[in-house]
């Protein structure tokens, strides 16, 4: 009898309303593979993945997994039967502590039905061992940071014993380190014969550990190839249904254009100390210049960005604003001094999930767009449809509630958010978190545009190649330190993932030294 | 190791509570006698098992606004039911608080309701009903059955050996006198947590109170019965409330339709006092019960303070009080809690 593959899902349809999300699409695993499922936001592989683990019922097609047909009415019926997800939110309980939050539901009891606190807390820390994290599994999992997190929610979908562990987007917030954990633990898992989906928009992550790649689009299975077959152009190509040549002209990301000379220095920020984390960050932007702020995890990136804002306090060190010394108390005087902050949270700290395009985009604007109180709405609605069509939104229109756009879309309107006050640096943390593909290349297209005409950009980046290819100049943190400055021209992976992990950037330190 | 996790939630009620015995000790004659300290656990154990069911609803996030009148309503049924004597008058008040418990469940729960509303809509049909019942009058309860007892009695009275007690006992004297003396309402509050701490924490229905209260959405994606949580609370909460009225019957000889008025707002402002957060994930028992004293003796303490003759307060006053402790306690709370990102 010829081997079955552990999953087999085929001729799938959904429909969403009138809208089909999923049109005859397959997707099949083998016993002990790491399968990449990869797409655009909207191309169908979280539909394929929410009829797989019973979030929602398919329309039509047929499932089979492990032998038998598969039907699942939930995520947790799912998992009883094998099939574990790890959902791209950390859906764990922050109050509670990482014992609970691994072992809430099927907590391990002693007869009579009283909790077996001890068995529980030291299965937890073993489960957790597995993966290199030696932690204190009896206090709140809030206490920790989200790369933790997110082991906690892996160790938790595993010890659930799964044949196919589904992970969606798992890597998003971890950082190097973490994501090699991360990926020894999938070899083992593989070495186990546990097969793993991987969902990521990291396309280097998808080769480093991926057997084979299924890629949708448009609701539709286009192309099945073990990752040795597909190189990176190829696969873009087919993700993006583009001609290949056309793909390689434009290079990986959408940076390329070419920068114009920077104008003169509009922030410098020297020495700065915000507490706990950073303790000497000093970073400097001219005008028209994008300037990369690299660092692994936990350097304190995004809290030398909030402290530039004016969202945190710093303790020491100077900062100052096209040549004037500014110490902004709140971000309400940093914007009026013409800074614009794009929070790499979209989620809390970014959207109004439920107000529309329009309102969303125009908060910021309001009181310059209020006369006496009263909001100037034809004012309002020019400008908004003026950067739906600039920066080019898809929406049905401006009144579209916010939430029902794409992550990419969303971006867009908090990027046109600030740019409509006319600031003259924004501060861009993960711009392209979360995004797919597709949308990240506009993004990234529109912000040298951005820059060209003379805005100032400082970007925080998880992605190497984001820094890389976009940052005019790159400055380094590693543990609250600047330890490190490249321009473009001397920057290589090599040389920034070094700096980033061991603080030894070949260019010359801050301060002045040189 | 593992307990230097338990958050601040109890240190500050604790501390106030402890405060205020010390000064009413030392200020009031007779304030810390055997006496005074049994008609405090008489009265207040009511509010406590109001409050502990109030407890659980807030942990998961919710709200029973409910309960001050469905204790009314089951006062008048527990006291239509007390000829037949003590059982058929308990059980069937704490069943009448049962159904109301279930409703509000119900509502919440299938309905998709906001526990506010649900919980609203409950207590003005709870208050209807009880004076439906009373027709609109108090209803005396039967003192030939003994049912009275549940309010007014003492469980283990009769037990007490003649030679304890007496007035110039010693301190293991008054302690016997205490333990033999205690209210049969009290013994009834104590042993409701007692169980509930267990049921909290060493039982899995605990943690998922919890859990529901620190994400609703994450509990039911890690498969735990979110619903069957939600509602088991609100039942809890409407039996809890039901007991408190058959006590109320008991203890004031009458059931009491229009009793209960604000009583959700005493047990929600001893719940907080308690450290517990009102959005839910996190909270304690203890604390709560804590928290029911500390509100009940700032009562006491303004009576001893007026009979103290220097200062007269109306009753009015305690509100006013009550509601500077509220404000001082969760100050202090916050600044003992260590703060847990959500």
């Amino acid at each position: 009898m010829a081997s079955h593959p552990l999953l087999s899902m085929q001729a799938i349809d959904k429909r969403f309303g009138v809208v089909p999300a999923l049109r005859a699409s397959f997707l099949e695993v083998e016993e002990g593979e790491v399968m990449a499922l990869i797409g655009e936001n909207g191309a169908g592989k979280s539909t394929m993945i929410k009829v797989l683990n019973g979030f929602c019922q398919k329309d039509a097609g047929e499932i089979t997994f492990d032998g038998r047909p598969w039907q699942a009415a939930s995520p947790q019926e799912a998992q009883r039967n094998g099939i574990s997800t790890i959902f791209q939110e950390i859906n764990l309980i922050p109050f509670r502590t990482i014992t609970e939050n691994i072992y809430l539901g099927r907590e391990l009891k002693h007869r009579g039905g009283f909790l077996a606190w001890r068995r529980m807390h030291e299965g937890a820390r073993r489960l957790l061992e597995a993966f290199g994290v030696d932690i204190d599994v009896g206090a709140p999992l809030g206490q920790f940071s989200t790369a933790i997190q997110q082991m906690v929610a892996i160790a938790r979908a595993i010890s659930f014993e799964a044949k196919l562990v589904i992970m969606d987007e798992s890597t998003s917030s971890l950082d190097e380190q973490e994501v090699q954990v991360l990926f020894q633990t999938i070899r083992r898992l593989k070495a186990q014969g546990v097969a793993v989906v991987f969902v990521s928009h990291k396309l280097d992550e998808l080769y480093a550990v991926c057997d084979r790649v299924t890629v949708m689009r448009d609701g539709k299975t286009v192309a099945v190839a073990s990752m040795a077959e597909m190189d990176k152009l190829r696969l873009v190509a087919t993700m993006l249904g583009r001609d290949l040549a056309e793909v390689r002209r434009q290079g990986a990301t959408a940076f390329s254009e070419a920068a114009r000379p920077p104008g003169a220095e509009l922030l410098s920020v020297d020495s700065i100390a915000v507490s706990p984390k950073v303790k000497e960050a000093s970073v400097s932007v001219r005008a028209g210049e994008i300037v990369g702020l690299a660092g692994l995890l936990g350097s304190g990136r995004t809290e030398t960005a909030r402290a530039i804002f004016g969202a945190e306090p710093h303790q020491a060190g100077r900062i100052s604003f096209e040549g004037k010394p500014q110490h902004f108390a709140d971000p309400r005087q940093a914007i009026a001094a013409g800074l614009g902050f794009c929070s790499e949270d979209r989620k809390h700290e970014g959207i109004i999930p439920r107000m529309s395009v329009r309102e969303n985009m125009t908060l910021a604007l309001l009181p310059a767009l209020a006369r006496s109180g009263i909001v100037n709405e034809r004012e309002q609605r020019r400008i908004v449809l003026r950067f739906i069509k600039d920066i080019g939104i898809k929406c049905a229109s401006a009144e579209q509630p916010i939430r029902e756009l794409s992550g990419g879309n969303q971006q867009k309107v908090l990027l046109a958010r600030w740019l409509c006050m006319n600031p003259k640096l924004l501060i861009l943390d993960e711009p392209t978190r979360g995004i797919d593909v597709g949308a990240t290349s506009e993004i990234q297209k529109l912000v040298r545009r951005l820059a060209n005409d003379g805005l100032g950009v400082l970007m925080i980046s998880s992605e190497i190649e984001e820094i890389l290819e976009g940052a005019d100049r790159i400055f380094i943190l590693r543990d609250g330190r600047t330890v490190g400055q490249m321009s473009r021209a001397d920057a290589s992976e090599a040389t920034l993932m070094a700096a980033m992990a061991h603080g030894s950037g070949d260019a010359a330190p801050h301060g002045g030294e040189h | 190791m593992k307990r230097a996790h338990v958050s601040g939630a109890g240190i500050g009620v604790t501390l106030a509570l402890l405060f205020l015995i010390i000064v009413g000790g030392w200020r009031y004659d007779g304030f810390l006698s055997s006496y005074n300290i049994l008609t405090v656990l008489r009265y207040n154990s009511m509010f406590a098992l109001v409050s502990l069911g109030m407890c659980f609803v807030i942990m998961t996030g919710g709200i029973d606004l409910s309960v001050g009148s469905v204790a009314a309503m089951t006062s008048v049924v527990s006291a239509y039911l007390s000829p037949y004597g003590l059982l058929p008058g308990l059980l069937g008040g704490v069943a009448a608080g049962l159904c109301a418990g279930a409703l509000s469940g119900f509502i919440i729960v299938k309905l998709r309701i906001l526990p506010f509303i649900a919980t609203l809509a409950v207590m003005l049909a709870a208050s209807g009903v009880g004076l439906l019942l009373a027709d609109n009058q108090s209803v005396a309860v039967s003192y030939d059955s003994s049912f009275t007892s549940l309010g007014q009695g003492s469980l283990l009275e009769s037990f007490q050996p003649d030679w304890v007690g007496g007035d110039n006992a010693n301190w293991l004297g008054t302690a016997l006198s205490l333990f033999f003396n205690f209210p049969t309402p009290a013994w009834l509050a104590l042993v409701a947590y007692v169980v509930a701490t267990v049921l909290l924490n060493w039982r899995p229905f605990g943690r998922h109170v919890l859990a529901v209260g620190g994400g609703e959405e994450a509990s039911r994606l890690m498969g735990l019965p979110t619903d069957r949580t939600v509602f088991l609370v609100y039942l809890m909460s409407g039996g809890l409330a039901g007991l408190a009225g058959v006590i109320l019957a008991s203890q004031f000889g009458a059931g009491q339709p229009i009793e209960g008025v604000g009583w959700e707002l005493f047990a929600i402002a001893s719940v907080v006092v308690g450290g517990t957060l009102l959005s839910g994930g996190r909270g304690s028992v203890l604390a709560t019960l804590a928290g029911v004293m500390l509100l009940g003796l700032i009562f006491t303490i303004l009576n001893f303070e007026n009979g103290m003759g220097w200062i007269s307060l109306s009753a009015y006053w305690q509100s006013v009080i009550r509601g500077a402790f509220l404000l001082v306690v969760v100050m202090l709370q916050s600044k003992l809690a260590r703060p847990i990102t959500a």
